[in-house]
């Protein structure tokens, strides 16, 4: 668990997180977890796994985007309102412009056969980011007080509850997430002892 | 097309901010039901093409609803519906965060952050895929799609390249009929 002891550097200021926010949002074609995950975690190390695992649970239940609600909070963890503004402002300023433009110019682009072709493998490419992304968070587990086992069991009944299922989310937080809750609260009651 | 009320607009989308738990494309439903079938403020067509052009583009997948805004009153639309759907569960998040920041040693919080880990991890696989399954759906897109997805695995497991460079390589074997 090195991995959380060590000391952690910090973006330098507002305007570096609105630009470190733009730049991942600008390479998030598809969907932005995945570039999150690995700007943040893996090449600022601004966060561990563990963490960013924690902050998209937060983010999760609450209402809006994940990756959004991620950016606000992070933002607010190193500079307050203002950074979580930044962030905000960094992941929506850039690529609002640049979709609006999209709309402005076109509607008839989606349907060129090149096209739709390449949105068809982007998509391919952004489903396999994903879940490379969630098999890569997979390692933060083991320091759960759960236990592995535990922990996979409650992975694959969620993964078995919305994708294969398709259990609307609410019913998936609060059925499975109150029994994992429940557990660890038990489990974390007994290591206190 | 009906003349469009602004603030009608952006009430609409402030209500649905908060049910947009997982994404505001859990209701994009209802903003269809409500600015094409109730107040026939754009076509159907214009809608599906909004959603689908949003995704495609770089950034949170959630500018869809600027693109409609746009589509339907252009700057103006674009900003009120952002707004509307941004302002209530902004303040919710930053409300939310800094409790669960001031109360983290507390055995509640300990027990969300541990007891939700495993399901946010289940949340992301499933994710990946049901963004797979359109394409595995269509017997003809289902082995190259899947070709793809490995690869993109084995370099994301195995390699530090940049996913911008995955994803445009996606593009263009889509483009060139591979997929």
């Amino acid at each position: 668990m090195t991995d959380e002891a060590a000391p952690r550097p910090r973006p330098a200021s507002p305007s570096a997180l609105f630009w470190a926010f733009t730049m991942l949002a600008l390479q998030g074609f598809g969907g932005v977890l995945a570039v999150a995950q690995r700007e943040l975690v893996e090449r600022r190390h601004w966060l561990s796994k563990s963490e960013f695992l924690e902050l998209l649970a937060i983010a999760q239940v609450l209402p809006g985007p994940n990756v959004v609600n991620i950016s606000l909070m992070i933002g607010d963890r190193f500079f307050g309102l203002r950074g979580a503004f930044a962030a905000l402002g960094g992941m929506f300023t850039l690529p609002c412009v640049i979709v609006l433009s999209l709309a402005a110019v076109s509607e008839q682009l989606l349907t060129h056969p090149a096209m739709a072709g390449a949105l068809r493998g982007m998509g391919a490419v952004a489903a396999g980011l994903i879940l490379a992304t969630g098999l890569k968070l997979l390692g933060s587990l083991r320091g759960n007080a759960m236990g592995r086992t535990m922990c996979l069991l409650l992975a694959a009944a969620t993964v078995t509850a919305v994708a294969l299922l398709r259990w609307p989310l609410i019913w998936v937080v609060l059925g499975l997430g109150s029994l994992g809750m429940a557990l660890a609260w038990r489990r974390l009651k007994e290591l206190e002892r | 097309m009906p003349p469009v009320d602004l603030l009608q607009l952006f009430l609409h989308f402030l209500a649905l901010s908060l049910l947009a738990i997982g994404g505001a494309i859990t209701t994009a439903p209802e903003m269809h039901r409500y600015l094409v079938t109730e107040q026939h403020w754009m076509t159907d067509t214009a809608f599906t093409n909004s959603v689908a052009l949003a995704q495609a583009a770089p950034g949170p997948n959630i500018l869809f609803v600027a693109v409609l805004g746009w589509n339907i009153a252009g700057p103006a639309g674009a900003a009120a519906a952002m707004a509307g759907i941004m302002l209530p569960s902004t303040t919710l998040v930053l409300i939310a965060t800094r409790w669960a920041r001031d109360n983290r040693e507390r055995l509640a919080v300990r027990a969300f952050s541990t007891g939700m880990a495993p399901l946010t991890l289940g949340l992301i696989i499933a994710t990946g895929w049901l963004l797979a399954l359109p394409y595995l759906a269509v017997p003809e897109h289902r082995l190259p799609t899947l070709v793809l997805i490995a690869i993109t695995l084995a370099l994301m497991l195995r390699t530090k390249l940049s996913l911008v460079w995955l994803v445009l390589g996606g593009g263009v074997a889509g483009a060139l009929g591979w997929v």
